[in-house]
């Protein structure tokens, strides 16, 4: 157990939540040495923890879901030192709506010109927003109130808004993704909200290309790029060039289109990262064998990156946060499996070395670098 | 106005203190009062729907509200009544 871990500025930090605590994880800008610090939030479930260093902030928040008292989002200012211990629930279902929250799925600062703006996806699905850094929350209400809504249905995780994109060349405009649900676009700042799913296949459904209610599991942007997004879908990989209007297989020489998450390089539009599971039956890694692939051409081929990581009797699954891209050139690649280990790559995915082997099941990683 | 027991892991929302007492006629009322007595307790124990949480289990004089009449048990002013968590909710 370690308490507490300083950085320095041009540092990664790796925020890590497991079903039964976070951890962070400090690396120096080479990411070849590492320290850390937890378990913070003993025995509660940690599906969303993050850096926020807008506007000289250097403030964690975490969304921690205790198996008794529920769920909050607490931040600490101190890198875990000491946490807030919000005295009423700061994120709830207002009178009427007839919901409570069960988890916090993602906690999403908005662009550095709204450097107090937080958006939470929370189950059931729905988005709230935090004009405070994070303090207090509010529900969108022009998601709420969509007419889709009550069509919606749980997926394997339960009814969970699990991603925000806001555009960062567009502060009016935002992607959300629901299982199930799909994906949903709004234009005008969360006010209205429209389905963006044409292209997406549903293998659960009769009609396989619905309107909405695709299980999308994960979406992410491209680098540089606004327009294009990338999509790991319930079965099916995704790319859109037009904001998600229309979406392209690409499922192009995967040994499995299921999967969980979908990682972007930070400048490269064309590179992509996926970590294939065998089927929605068996959610581990295909042959038992630890496989990373990347696609360097916006997805019209990909290739396996295994270097350092389990060849054979590795079954392993990752889940849809359990992945992520640091800021950095290379870009530095971090996944954590059900099974505990946490693996991290300082060249884009070439060579791999395991950061951890002994944790709870990780829910979630991310990873910033200390302004 | 009845004794309501709180665990440990709650008392610091309560100023420290594991016994508090509350007016209200049901279990329902009483956990309102004691939500609007301490904000902090009454956010871990009851739902954004103000429903009891599935992992907290609450007894009066010994007996489980599950047994009883849930939440519209009556409570009396002598009546003892514990608020533990579940022995399935741990991490």
């Amino acid at each position: 157990m370690n308490e507490h871990i300083d950085v320095q500025a041009g540092e990664v930090l790796l925020t890590v939540g497991t079903m039964k605590g976070a951890w962070l994880f400090a690396g120096d800008p080479e990411r070849g040495k590492w320290r850390w610090s937890g378990p913070h939030f003993r025995g509660e479930q940690v599906y969303a923890i993050r850096f926020d260093g807008r506007g000289g902030r250097h403030r964690l928040l975490a969304g921690t879901e205790h198996g008794h008292w529920g769920a909050v989002v607490r931040s600490s200012d101190d890198l875990g030192r000491s946490w807030s211990e919000p005295a009423e629930g700061n994120l709830r279902f207002p009178e009427g709506t007839d919901a409570a929250l069960a988890r916090v799925w993602q906690l999403q600062p908005a662009g550095d010109d709204q450097p107090g703006t937080v958006w939470a996806g929370v189950e059931p699905a729905a988005l709230f927003r935090s004009e405070d850094g994070g303090e207090t929350f509010e529900l969108v209400r022009g998601l709420w109130d969509h007419p889709h809504r009550p069509r919606w249905e749980p997926g394997g995780g339960g009814l969970c808004l699990h991603t925000v994109l806001p555009d960062p060349a567009d502060p009016e405009r935002m992607w959300i993704a629901i299982s199930t649900g799909g994906v949903y676009r709004t234009d005008d700042g969360g006010r209205s909200w429209q389905a963006r799913n044409d292209g997406v296949r549903a293998v659960f459904l009769p009609d396989k290309y619905p309107e909405f209610g695709q299980c999308v599991h994960k979406i992410a942007p491209a680098g540089g790029r606004p327009d294009r997004l990338y999509l790991q879908n319930h079965w099916g990989l995704y790319r859109s060039d037009d904001g998600g209007d229309h979406w392209e297989d690409m499922a192009n020489g995967v040994p499995s289109d299921f999967g969980f998450p979908m990682v972007t390089h930070p400048t490269d539009p064309d590179t992509a990262w996926i970590i294939p599971l065998d089927s929605d039956e068996f959610r581990c890694t295909p042959d038992g064998q630890a496989r990373v692939y990347r696609t360097r051409d916006a997805g019209g081929s990909w290739e396996a990156q295994t270097a350092g990581l389990p060849e054979r009797d590795a079954w392993l699954t990752v889940l849809r946060d359990g992945f992520a891209s640091d800021g950095l050139d290379p870009a530095g690649l971090y996944f954590g499996t059900r099974t505990g280990q946490l693996f991290g790559s300082a060249d884009e995915g070439e060579s791999w070395q395991a950061l951890a082997e002994w944790l709870p099941p990780v829910v979630c990683v991310k990873a910033a670098v200390v302004p | 106005m009845a004794t309501i027991h709180l665990p440990g892991a709650l008392s610091g929302h309560a100023g420290g203190q594991r016994r508090v007492e509350v007016d209200g006629a049901t279990v329902g009322k009483v956990l309102a009062a004691l939500g609007q007595a301490h904000p902090g307790v009454g956010q871990r124990v009851l739902d954004d729907r103000g429903a009891l949480r599935r992992h907290v289990n609450v007894f009066v004089n010994g007996e489980s509200i599950r047994y009883l009449d849930g939440i519209e048990t009556p409570v009396a002013g002598t009546d003892e009544v514990w608020i533990l968590p579940a022995v399935s909710g741990g991490g």
